[in-house]
């Protein structure tokens, strides 16, 4: 996995609460068998009208705009399970999202793709939003070792939370895939002392807490 | 320490916790489909690492099939080849398929349960969303991502941080014609869409306590439009005569064994909740929603909310709706029954009951799509395939069909459809298609009237 340490860069944000994983990638792009493209056709039917020509109201598709970071409303990436939306956003070209909230879901499949989900107050986002609507230029600094976040001309800056297991994974580009596989021989004591299966908790706790 | 229900079954899957971060949870069961698997078994293949634990691995076939002469070829190239590296894929890794056309096929979370292979107590996993529908049974039961089903195949563990707590409770009596849909959409609407993020969530109180397991089940498949990553009900009598006897559900002694645990799976009496909610029964009527995530809910009757945000407004705009507007009379083109929500067979059988002797209106095409081979069979021996027949309606072969339109069954741009399917998402049915959704009794009597209308009246 691609390591995430610090990240300046600017914004591309995108003024919409409740994002669903259908928007970030629709269904009908969910064929493939790889990881690859995905990113063509990522907010496909907001990017593009029926004929397939861009929509230039959108923001991906609005020259002032680009960069590394995208900045998104409340409760980004709800719905669908689908990793495709995490590959679509970090194929396109961007390695942070910046919102007030993430669905569950979306935010570990950003984290296991080295998609950084940066989580900042409802007050915090709306300054980021005031201050790429303000100058599109302006730059926004995600230091992850310092799990914070600042905008570069005036300085403001909030410090975001970040599961101190997987900041680790993300600086050094580990993922759980190494670290469970590394524990098979524990799994393989619970598996023997469970029975392999939903077994009578009494048993169980005594030995597991 | 006085324990949820949650608690319980999460603590006695837990292999290790590492210090100040995730904790290493043992799968019981993993449940695979075409769409999610592909790139994990690539993954491991790439890296050499062989799957872990085949045999509690069970994959079906379902987003990503055509529901019509399923005997041929699928015509559609890109389909065809997922599907070919699912079969493949699980010969090499000697994984049990029911594919396209083996009498056990249909939605995973329609399949699993019916067979008996979801089971209380279990922690249950798939690259699905809507694995929450296994929290029915009393089982933590959660959606995961690629990444995750390649960690599940190479160690039939996954790394995640224990979930915070909801209860929501609803007790009192249910009006006629309220259906399982109408409550969990209900409780979406007055909780909104991101009300669960963090929590698993517990439902409690007479209303599913009387619900039948089928009922269960499309309350916990809607956890996840509120956020939640999964939601349970605490096992019962009901829920232990509805597994007895299945495909692959414990047998004999080994049955009582196993009854007698589940019969433990209760949230102690003062457990502690995160957060927790209650609402009376005698509140809740036939829903329907009116904006482009399941939180934009209103009765039947009701009226569009004239307060709104920017993104609300975007929402209506799409729906074409208007501000303080009721649906009531709105023509509808498109109903669906179908979808891992309502494609069992109670939810064709009431249906069935309120179409019976009745015919669609002209302007509706009306589909039905059961969610699995053995649902399609039951339609069959209670004649309820006449009954949709004589009606006019469309019956389908299984498979998740219009509820995510990977397949050919869209519904066309600029079109209501009333769907009982789970998520009204810009889109979701079909480029530029506008999800209503509501329960299989309102999407019956819409087909049958053309239109939005209140049907409670009509009631027996």
């Amino acid at each position: 996995m691609e390591k995430f340490i610090k990240l300046t860069d600017t914004v591309v944000p995108l003024d919409a609460e409740n994002v669903d994983t259908d928007q970030i990638i629709p269904a009908r792009f969910l064929k493939a068998t790889d990881k690859e493209g995905f990113g063509e056709n990522l907010f496909r039917d907001w990017r593009f009208d029926k004929s397939g020509e861009p929509n230039e109201d959108f923001v991906l598709n609005q020259d002032k705009y680009s960069g590394s970071i995208l900045l998104a409303g409340n409760n980004f990436g709800c719905g669908s399970s689908r990793e495709h939306a995490a590959w679509a956003i970090k194929t396109y070209g961007f390695k942070a999202v910046v919102s007030s909230y993430f669905a569950d879901i979306f935010k570990g499949n950003a984290l296991n793709n080295g998609l950084l989900p940066v989580q900042v107050s409802p007050d915090f986002l709306h300054k980021l939003f005031a201050a790429v609507e303000k100058d599109s230029e302006e730059k926004v600094v995600i230091d992850l070792e310092e799990q914070k976040i600042s905008i570069q001309s005036s300085g403001e800056s909030e410090s975001f939370d970040i599961d101190p297991y997987k900041k680790t994974c993300l600086i050094n580009g580990y993922d759980d895939i190494d670290f469970l596989t590394s524990k098979l021989d524990a799994i393989k004591k619970f598996e023997k002392r469970s029975g392999n299966q939903a077994e009578p908790q009494q048993t169980l706790q005594t030995e597991n807490i | 320490m006085k324990k949820t229900l949650f608690d319980k079954i999460w603590d006695s899957h837990v292999v290790e916790s590492i210090p100040n971060g995730p904790d290493i949870l043992y799968i019981d069961k993993h449940l695979i489909h075409e769409v999610t698997s592909p790139q994990a078994f690539n993954e491991l293949k790439e890296r050499n690492i062989p799957v872990f634990r085949p045999d509690q691995i069970v994959a079906t076939a379902d987003h990503n099939t055509p529901t019509k002469d399923q005997h041929l070829p699928v015509k559609d190239l890109l389909s065809r080849k997922q599907l070919k590296e699912l079969s493949q894929n699980c010969e090499e890794n000697n994984i049990t398929l029911y594919g396209l056309g083996h009498p056990y096929n249909g939605i995973v979370h329609v399949m699993a349960p019916e067979l008996g292979i979801t089971q209380p107590g279990m922690t249950i996993v798939c690259g699905d969303s809507h694995t929450s529908t296994h929290g029915a049974f009393g089982t933590i039961a959660f959606g995961i991502g690629t990444s995750q089903v390649t960690q599940v195949f190479a160690s039939q563990c996954l790394l995640v941080e224990k979930p915070k707590k909801l209860r929501v409770n609803v007790n009192g009596k249910l009006k006629n014609g309220v259906l399982p849909k109408d409550v969990i959409l209900y409780i979406i609407s007055k909780l909104g869409t991101n009300s669960g993020t963090g929590y698993f969530c517990e439902y409690a109180g007479n209303v599913f306590e009387e619900m039948s397991m089928e009922g269960r089940m499309t309350v916990c498949n809607m956890s996840i439009e509120m956020g939640a990553r999964g939601g349970l009900i605490a096992p019962d009598q009901t829920t232990i005569d509805y597994v007895e006897g299945r495909e692959f559900a414990p047998k004999g002694a080994e049955f009582e064994k196993m009854k007698a645990h589940w019969e433990t799976l209760k949230t102690d009496a003062d457990a502690e909740f995160d957060q927790e909610y209650s609402f009376e029964a005698e509140d809740i009527e036939p829903m329907i929603t009116y904006g482009t995530n399941p939180g934009m809910g209103i009765k039947l009757t009701g009226s569009i909310p004239v307060e709104g945000n920017k993104s609300d407004a975007k929402a209506l705009a799409y729906m074409n709706f208007k501000p303080g507007e009721t649906l009531l009379e709105k023509p509808i083109n498109y109903i669906f029954i179908g979808s891992c929500t309502n494609s069992r067979i109670e939810d064709f059988r009431v249906a069935a009951s309120y179409i019976k002797g009745k015919k669609k209106a002209e302007n509706v095409n009306a589909l039905i799509v059961p969610g699995s081979r053995q649902v399609a069979e039951q339609i069959k021996t209670e004649g309820l395939d006449k009954v949709f027949e004589e009606a006019g309606f469309t019956l389908r072969q299984p498979g998740c069909s219009a509820c995510l339109a990977m397949n050919d069954d869209k519904i066309p741009e600029g079109e209501y459809c009333v769907s009982t399917s789970n998520r009204n998402f810009e889109g979701r049915q079909g480029p530029g298609s506008r999800t209503i959704l509501a329960s299989p009794l309102t999407a019956a009597a819409t087909a049958i009237s053309g239109k939005i209308s209140d049907y409670t009246q009509t009631l027996n």
